[in-house]
């Protein structure tokens, strides 16, 4: 194995995604972005358990990226069905487009 | 070294993600730190989490968020300020709120960097590593069985969910919203 970058490292960068990610919820005004970055944040929590995972030499971490991974996948099927149905109800993908309970 | 180069792409690209005002390109630059991510996950030694990261997030997921995109017709940014109807008093410090927020997530990201950086001990990769798929299956069918059937539970409640929530709304199916509410 040549020479690994060090596990400081790994966190590092996945603290700057995860950054990225949370800037992108409260920058952002357009609710499929928003998705995007809730995305980003959590393919840093991923990068996270494997590196952790690596560096304890067990396989739990890749295991739970799996999962973390499924979950992913069902928040998108559930969020981008309610972004649809939102954009049916008002034509628009702006997030204080929705600030009323009723109507 | 190639873990720079990896990450140097993964945080471009994420960067690029939300500053696109067109979000077919914030789905494809998406894509691309996918990839980056999945270079880095071959160089920790877990080729099937690479794989999987291209094949469910850069391939299935990702689809998913292109298709919405386009059939929503939303590749024009929304023009700035609060819409028309949104008169409400909640929102008008909206900006303010907004531009707190992005430096709360700026001071986060040299929170998070600045504790890592001056941490004491330094974390070698030392120990073995567990890349074979064959290991990983048998944990995930021993250990993780039961989280694995329940992540089958969710994945069917999930697709339940999404489709009652993007059906077009009929008017006999007063009560599909509210049984779905609870299932979720």
């Amino acid at each position: 194995m040549t020479a690994m970058a060090p596990l400081e490292h790994y966190l590092i960068l996945s603290a700057i995604l995860f950054a990225i990610g949370a800037a992108g919820i409260f920058v952002r005004r357009n609710l499929i972005t928003m998705l995007l970055a809730v995305e980003i944040m959590l393919n840093a929590v991923n990068l996270t358990f494997v590196a952790f995972g690596r560096a304890l030499g067990a396989a739990d971490g890749q295991i739970i990226v799996f999962f973390v991974m499924t979950v992913a996948a069902a928040e998108a099927a559930v969020g981008l069905a309610i972004v649809i149905a939102l954009f049916r109800h008002r034509e628009s993908l702006h997030p204080e487009a929705f600030t009323t309970l009723r109507g | 070294m190639l873990f720079y180069l990896f990450g140097a792409i993964a945080v471009a690209a994420s960067l690029l993600v939300i500053a696109q005002p067109n979000p077919v390109y914030s789905v494809l630059l998406l894509i691309a730190s996918f990839g980056a991510l999945s270079g880095l996950y071959v160089l920790l030694d877990a080729p099937f989490v690479a794989a999987i990261q291209i094949i469910i997030y850069a391939g299935a997921i990702m689809v998913l968020f292109l298709f919405v995109v386009m059939l929503l017709h939303a590749t024009k940014e929304e023009p700035e300020g609060v819409p028309a109807e949104a008169g409400s008093p909640l929102v008008l410090p909206a900006r303010g709120a907004v531009r707190l927020g992005a430096w709360l997530a700026v001071a986060l990201g040299i929170e998070f960097v600045w504790a890592l950086a001056s941490a004491r001990e330094s974390g070698d990769f030392a120990g073995g590593s567990v890349s074979s798929v064959s290991a990983l299956g048998r944990l995930l069918f021993t250990e993780y069985a039961f989280a694995f059937e329940v992540t089958s539970i969710l994945i069917l409640v999930a697709m339940v969910g999404a489709v009652v929530l993007a059906r077009r709304e009929d008017p006999p199916d007063a009560g599909g919203a509210a049984t779905e509410e609870g299932a979720r």
